[in-house]
């Protein structure tokens, strides 16, 4: 098994039904399906191992900028969801806790642990931190933190495409959690893409505490996925710590959008396995949650599935771990040694327009 | 005021000669397409130029949100809000996500928010505010504020051309009683103020539908002798403080005038740059004048006292030449 390169090319997926049988196994998914699902994992690890070492630096201390909100337990949500979409061509709009779907989308580390570390040479160059990052020019939006808010802005990426005759098959993905879908942002955007019929994917992942607010104050319906009917598109419930369960609704969803059948509410049930940022131990999740199913840990599944259908070998994912590992730390090392932002080389401006910036001539 | 051509028909030549001019420019908002836009500032757009006028639901969030994706891919968007007030709505997406994009990602936002402004009798207190001053406070917009028909043309075209995102307030009053002969040639570009009337003994600074209402009080004192000049700031942010400035050197003395409510805002700004940039210029304290602090009232016998006036502009500036 080889670890994906970064930026890797992925296949296009098939809009046909995961029918195939793999000629490895005697397995019903098609050799497509398995290829992604080893892509996402690899995703996840490395998301999950990333994330590990970020909480351990913060909580080292002086070494981050900033908060860190982790996403532990909704790696194969956010893996499977990133693996669908290519960079370049698709639309992502991600949110606090898809590390691995922002790596699986094609983000590289280096440009997680740039931010993370403060270092002038990421994306943001210290003007904004951490999980704001993007480079919404290659369709990956910066998401500020109103939460709900980037679900138009996808939408209108996709619109303008439209317009300009270069959508293709172009989609546009974007997430929120169950406690983004009470804003009022989420459901005018939920709203608007319907009636323009984009080709957007939804993610909800709902890890049941938005912060530390439960399920019971947040919504009132039974499942968040009734929602979809409401706004007239399709939408599906899945078990978010089932990767193969993931990947296929989010296979599907994408086809369909692709299709032309317009935005896809995909609703994943998981637990967070963490606080809603490194500051917070989580003391409002009673221990019981912590056993249910949905806190089952969708690293261990995935691979254990994996194993289990032949796909991988035990040896080899130890030999994938020791590779993840060495790469994280020659980048953290790497990182480390780059320039902090200079508040003398800043050109404070924050328009484009440099003739209309107050106070600087043009 | 005869003429031929109106400020709401300026607004629509611009938005004509904008769609025309540029493939990537489009309209979004409510009521726009086969109606004409509540106002009639898109009338016959949408069958002039199919699928580049949208009727677009009532979500002045995601109408915003839209444009700003399509902004960054490349598109030139223009939304329509019914009233600047609804631009409430859209506020969070206006000043967070619009405002602050080229500052944290290096990606222009060429978008153009066009925002039905101010007061008209029987409006009442939601659909007659002048939301200039909540904008500029943030960083990364720009604020125009046009007071004539030429400004509202060339103006729009302009924010159309820029790559940043342009709130461009729009009086309503003005729409349909304030006419020209013709739209006339682009004289100043964005961010320099307008000498709207030349004067030496004191100095009203204001912008959109007030300059008028600045214009027939500086009449009114010539009167009794008096050269009032009148700086239309046309462009509130950035705002031009050297225009302003060499205005108060030729008076001494300086009434700021604003249809917005009177806490901060675009006179206390104007104020404040005067009385720090050019305290040694002035013979008398700067003054200010703006509506009531309260909101906007409904009954015209109201609404006439709640806002500037001819009477109540000529009124403060006999108290600042008396000084």
């Amino acid at each position: 098994m080889t670890i994906p390169p970064y930026f890797a090319k992925k296949k296009p997926v098939s809009a046909s039904p995961v029918t195939t049988s793999s000629k490895r196994t005697s397995s019903v998914y098609s050799t497509d399906f398995q290829e992604q699902y080893l892509n996402a994992l690899y995703y996840m690890r490395l998301s999950r191992m990333l994330e590990e070492k970020l909480g351990a630096l913060y909580r080292a201390g002086g070494r981050i900028v900033g908060g860190v909100y982790l996403g532990k337990g909704q790696e194969a949500f956010a893996a499977a969801m990133g693996v669908q979409l290519r960079m370049g061509k698709d639309v992502y709009g991600p949110l606090i806790r898809d590390q691995a779907g922002r790596l699986a989308f094609g983000e590289p580390i280096i440009e997680t642990l740039r931010t993370y570390l403060g270092a002038a040479t990421g994306p943001m160059r210290g003007r904004d931190g951490n999980i704001h990052r993007g480079r919404p020019r290659e369709g990956y939006m910066a998401m500020i933190s109103h939460l709900g808010s980037l679900l138009s802005v996808v939408a209108g990426a996709l619109f303008a495409r439209r317009l300009k005759g270069t959508l293709g098959d172009s989609i546009g993905a974007t997430s929120v959690g169950d406690g983004g879908t009470s804003t009022g942002a989420f459901h005018e955007g939920m709203n608007l893409a319907a009636v323009e019929k984009l080709p957007l994917i939804v993610s909800i992942a709902n890890n049941q505490y938005a912060y530390s607010t439960p399920n019971t104050r947040q919504y009132a319906c039974e499942n968040l996925v009734d929602r979809a009917k409401g706004y007239g598109v399709h939408g599906e419930h899945i078990d978010a710590t089932d990767l193969a369960a993931c990947l296929t609704a989010f296979r599907g969803a994408a086809a369909r959008a692709k299709a032309g059948e317009g935005p896809q509410i995909v609703v994943g049930t998981l637990l967070r396995l963490a606080g809603h940022g490194e500051h917070d131990d989580a003391s409002y999740i009673p221990d019981k949650k912590r056993h249910t199913h949905e806190a089952r840990d969708c690293i261990e599944v995935a691979a254990k599935f994996a194993m289990e259908q032949g796909w991988v070998s035990e040896t080899a994912l130890t030999t994938q771990m020791e590779e993840i590992r060495r790469l994280i730390d020659q980048t953290v090392a790497k990182v480390s040694k780059e320039p902090a932002p200079d508040p003398f080389k800043e050109n404070w401006q924050a328009l484009s327009t440099a003739g209309l910036v107050e106070g600087q001539n043009p | 005021m005869s003429g031929s051509i109106t400020y709401l028909e300026a607004i629509r030549e611009a938005q004509y000669d904008a769609l025309r001019n540029d493939p990537a420019v489009f309209l979004y908002g409510q009521d726009i397409d086969t109606f004409g836009g509540a106002f009639k500032a898109t009338k016959n757009l949408g069958k002039e130029f199919p699928g580049r006028v949208f009727d677009s639901p009532i979500s002045e969030d995601a109408m915003v949100g839209l444009a700003i994706g399509a902004a960054i891919e490349g598109a030139r968007p223009i939304v329509e809000m019914q009233f600047a007030d609804f631009s409430s709505i859209g506020f969070n997406q206006i000043i967070n996500q619009a405002a602050t994009l080229y500052w944290r990602t290096e990606t222009p936002c060429p978008l153009t928010i066009r925002l039905p402004s101010g007061g008209t009798a029987g409006s009442g207190p939601f659909h007659s505010q002048s939301m200039e001053a909540i904008y500029a406070h943030y960083p990364g917009l720009v604020i125009l504020t046009p007071a004539t028909v030429e400004d509202a043309y060339w103006m729009l075209l302009d924010s159309v051309e820029l790559n940043d995102p342009v709130i461009f307030c729009e009086h309503k009053f003005l729409y349909y009683h304030l006419k020209a002969e013709s739209i006339g040639e682009r004289s100043l570009p964005i961010g320099k103020a307008r000498i709207a009337r030349p004067g030496r003994h004191a100095t009203v600074v204001t912008y959109s539908a007030m300059v008028h209402d600045a214009i027939r009080a500086a009449e009114e004192l010539q009167l009794d002798g008096y050269q009032i000049e009148v700086v239309d700031l046309r462009s509130v942010k950035p705002m031009d403080t050297d225009t302003i400035l060499g205005s108060v050197a030729r008076t001494g003395r300086l009434l700021a005038v604003g249809e917005a409510f009177p806490w901060g805002g675009v006179t206390a700004e104007v104020i404040s740059r005067v009385a720090s940039e050019g305290f040694h210029l002035l013979d008398a304290p700067p003054m200010r004048l703006n509506a009531k602090d309260t909101p906007i009232p409904y009954h015209p016998n109201l609404w006439k006292a709640h806002r500037p006036t001819v009477a109540s502009i000529a009124g403060a500036l006999r108290n600042l030449l008396r000084y």
